[in-house]
């Protein structure tokens, strides 16, 4: 599984990557965590609001500082 | 950090962009709305070609308006198709005929005023000279 983070690195970004590194911990997940920081990159996602959280090339959430939870949820379906 | 796209989304106005006068018009009022810092554009193409990213930046923010030029409300419907609740203002209702509309300034600003309750107008008389002056 391969987990991306969008953003250019501010403090939301960072929130959601401790997040995300914190799912992926609890569900015992192979998976490898990437952060995004190129601009372009992020809006060849489309993604214009971030964080975003894209898993396995598919974006998933943007614009949001998701919950451990949240993002535990995501992973799980 | 000069790029960061973190700020709230707030509102998003997605105007039809027609190809007709009354298209040209929702798009241009977009346009000012976004300049005058009461709406950010956003664009409706990506969310009908349900662009995941396009699709997900949207539904972080607070509020959707759709502007359509004409009564297909192809704006309004787009994004309805997408599971989003619109607040729509179409320019017909407004008394704007598609193929009679002359599209200018004065126009721009009047139906600006209209869907932003007078707050266009209201920066114009203070920043006058700034962007929303132009």
């Amino acid at each position: 599984m391969k987990i991306e983070i969008l953003g250019v690195g501010c403090p939301k970004c960072k929130m959601l990557t401790a997040s995300a590194e914190a799912a992926v911990k609890e569900l015992n997940l192979q998976a490898e965590i990437v952060k995004v920081t190129d601009i372009d990159k992020i809006t060849e996602y489309g993604v214009m609001m971030t964080p975003a959280l894209a898993v396995n090339g598919m974006v998933v959430s943007a614009g949001k500082v998701l919950s451990k939870d949240e993002v535990k949820k995501i992973l799980s379906k | 950090m000069g790029n960061c796209m973190c700020q709230e989304a707030g509102v998003l106005i997605f105007p039809c962009s027609g190809g007709s006068d009354v298209g040209e018009l929702s798009d241009r009022v977009a346009r000012k709305m976004a300049k005058c810092g009461q709406a950010r554009m956003f664009c409706l193409a990506g969310i009908g070609a349900h662009i995941p990213g396009m699709i997900e930046s949207a539904k972080s923010a607070n509020k959707l308006i759709a502007i359509d030029g004409c009564p297909v409300s192809c704006s309004k419907k787009t994004l309805e198709h997408a599971g989003f609740k619109v607040m729509a203002f179409n320019l017909k209702d407004m008394g704007f005929e598609k193929g009679k509309t002359k599209v200018d300034e004065h126009t721009i600003e009047k139906v600006a005023n209209k869907i932003s309750g007078g707050k266009v107008e209201e920066n114009i008389s203070r920043n006058s000279g700034g962007c929303c002056g132009n």
